[in-house]
């Protein structure tokens, strides 16, 4: 389904070689021989090998590994701050290894946006002046500039902080302004390296969120690099795992965490908690049987004794969630000879979307032990979650 | 069996070298000579025409502001003591040779280093010279400017410039080579030309560096300025060197501590300057 978007970034066969030979290693490397051995013989160090992948528009993509997997050599491909040694970067029809340096200066300036893991905030500068730096060195104009980056500031939470130079900053703050300087340039890639890797876990979640909204806002093509696999299933619409120069898996962090394709995938996500990950569609079952509003007592009774239910759902004529009865009470209205349940339907449940994580819906089992409805946004009844499942589904994930 | 290694006559060469030198490029040198000369007069006389109270005031007013009262006080107060040891004149003949220097110094000094900084070749090139330059004794540049430019002070100039140039071209080098790399790859991330990301983030960044490297000029500008004195230049060296003649240590030392106040103020000064920049 994704795959019907727009592409932005397309790339294919890209390979990286540090050193002076890099033809005798690549080679080596079409020969079947892996990264170790290809240092051993020839002194180079194979760090990029045979890369494709597609970054569609307005998706943020992670790119994940540990370090020396070759993710931030990849991150500095796509704007050239590293040459290539093979392969094609092709964004908007440009290709961009084979740019002269004049054309990717444009392509930099037009393209590409870069937040770094230090920051790497211009010291002499005020926050002001770090934000204005894309625009000014394209030649915009004082006044525009000023106005755009003052947005920016605006946008990242900055705002009374023009004036500051970054020393004066925290280091959440700081990347605030890093971000904030990409943002104003307006370009139409955001490249993250490691951006909250430098930031404790506190301020990381913060910022992973607000990264979020305004993802979600500005729907900013964005390609983010992270050695935390938690960091990776938080933010990602997709994942690429890289593994010494080369990809392991590309998938959307459910894909990752259900179908890990190999061991080192498997290792990975071992440390992952579940129950933050998996969401309430997961461990929810089709519901076996409703009671509608305009039935009768007996009916909804009847209803429940087939399926074994000591409580029921009662749905509107076009499936919206109304409430729930249960058998004590509608067992009682039979016998007191009544003929709606309308004064039989309570609220004392809990409902959620589908995309709530399993880790929220152990709190709402705690009172009660009606199942938990979960309904879509014009409150359709989706289906239940019983509190077994929560557990089944987090102990077969767990197993996998 | 002793093999008869001839002598590598070093010496004649470099002679024969600076005889051509000084024989097909007069016309140069002697233009060279002639601007020096009026720049040397000119700032003399502008700074001999000021009154000696002015000019105190003056020094002292720059260094109150740049480095707080302290230095200002002091300024004065070692000011005033050089003109009651009446050496007033030859300080200020001093401070000229220092101050031309320093700028011909400079003026070079900082585009070689930025190009040493940014090409790797030309870093390799100019460091050993560099080297060659710094330990050279001072003395021996006096020799070949006297053919180049005469006895007198612009030999005294060309000299000191000499001298005291390698630091400000190390220090320049240094400073840009010690922009962190992130910043560096910001500038670049961003579309910068080489040209703004020297301007824009390499300079700015290296100039505390660049600043110490001109201080370090300044100073050896100082100390070559008094031994020039024995190629004919003015100042106060003259007064050690004719001290050192008569076999009067009195004079000498009162020369001697003149220079000592004109150092400690050159240097809290632009040491001042460094600071407040980097704040």
């Amino acid at each position: 389904m994704s795959e019907t978007r727009p592409v932005k970034i397309q790339v294919r066969g890209l390979s990286k070689v540090f050193g002076n030979q890099p033809k005798k290693a690549l080679e080596l490397r079409d020969q079947g021989q892996k990264r170790p051995e290809i240092l051993e013989q020839t002194g180079q160090t194979l760090g990029l090998s045979n890369i494709d992948f597609d970054v569609y528009e307005g998706e943020l993509l992670v790119i994940m590994g540990l370090s020396g997997s070759g993710k931030s050599t990849l991150i500095r491909c796509l704007n050239r701050l590293i040459d290539t040694t093979e392969g094609e970067i092709i964004i908007d029809g440009e290709n961009i290894p084979t740019l002269s340096t004049k054309e990717l200066l444009e392509c930099r300036r037009r393209h590409f946006s870069m937040v770094f893991q230090n920051f790497a905030l211009f010291p002499h500068r005020t926050v002001q002046q770090n934000a204005e730096y894309g625009l000014e060195i394209r030649g915009v104009d004082k006044a525009e500039r000023t106005e755009t980056a003052r947005n920016a500031l605006k946008q990242v939470g900055l705002d009374g902080w023009e004036d500051a130079l970054p020393s004066q900053l925290s280091g959440g703050m700081q990347q605030r302004v890093g971000l904030a300087r990409a943002l104003a340039n307006d370009s139409s890639v955001l490249l993250m390296d490691e951006a909250f890797s430098a930031l404790d876990p506190l301020i990381r979640k913060d910022m992973q969120q607000e990264l979020l909204e305004l993802q979600h806002r500005m729907k900013k093509t964005t390609v983010f690099i992270t050695h935390d696999l938690d960091e990776a299933l938080n933010i990602g619409d997709r994942i690429i795992l890289l593994k010494d120069g080369e990809i392991v898996q590309i998938g959307t962090p459910e894909q990752i965490l259900t179908a890990p394709a190999d061991e080192y995938v498997e290792r990975f996500i071992e440390g992952v908690d579940m129950s933050r990950i998996l969401t309430a569609r997961h461990a929810m079952r089709p519901v076996r049987a409703t009671a509608r509003e305009d039935d009768g007592p007996r009916t909804a009774l009847r209803k429940m004794s087939e399926n074994g239910l000591d409580s029921i759902y009662v749905t509107s004529r076009d499936r919206k969630l109304v409430g729930l009865i249960d058998a004590d009470s509608a067992d009682k209205a039979v016998k007191e000879g009544q003929q709606s349940i309308q004064s039989l339907i309570h609220q004392n449940f809990r409902s959620v979307a589908p995309d709530e994580p399993l880790h929220n819906l152990f709190a709402m089992f705690s009172d009660k032990s009606f199942p938990i409805a979960v309904v879509d946004e014009e409150r359709r009844l989706l289906g239940v979650v019983v509190k077994g499942a929560v557990l089944a589904e987090l102990a077969e994930a767990g197993d996998n | 069996m002793a093999i008869e290694i001839p002598r590598i006559e070093l010496g004649d060469w470099i002679e024969s070298g600076l005889n051509y030198l000084t024989t097909n490029y007069s016309g140069v040198t002697r233009g060279i000579s002639a601007v020096t000369q009026t720049g040397i007069n000119g700032l003399n006389d502008l700074l001999m025409w000021i009154p000696e109270w002015g000019l105190m005031g003056l020094i002292a007013l720059l260094c109150w502001r740049a480095a707080g009262i302290r230095l200002g006080i002091g300024a004065i107060l070692g000011l005033a003591l050089i003109w009651n040891l009446d050496l007033w004149d030859p300080m200020i003949e001093s401070l000229t040779l220092v101050v031309i220097a320093t700028l011909v110094a400079v003026v070079i000094a900082i585009p070689v280093g930025i190009a040493a900084a940014l090409s790797e070749r030309l870093y390799r090139v100019i460091m050993p010279v560099l080297d060659f330059m710094q330990t050279m004794p001072a003395f021996v540049y006096l020799i070949p400017a006297i053919p180049f430019f005469g006895i007198g002070s612009v030999s005294a100039i060309f000299a000191t410039v000499i001298f005291s140039m390698p630091p400000a071209i190390r220090f320049t080098t240094l400073g840009i080579r010690q922009v962190p790399k992130d910043l560096i790859e910001a500038a670049d991330a961003f579309g910068s030309t080489p040209s703004q990301k020297l301007f824009k983030v390499q300079l700015p960044l290296s100039l505390p560096t660049v600043m110490a490297g001109i201080n370090q000029t300044i100073m050896l500008a100082l100390s070559m300025v008094v031994i020039a004195a024995m190629i004919g230049a003015d100042g106060l060296g003259n007064e050690v060197w004719r001290a050192i003649q008569r076999l009067r240590p009195g004079d000498g030392f009162e020369a001697g501590i003149a220079v000592v106040i004109l150092a400690m103020l050159l240097d809290r000064l632009t040491q001042s300057f460094r600071k407040t920049r980097k704040s």
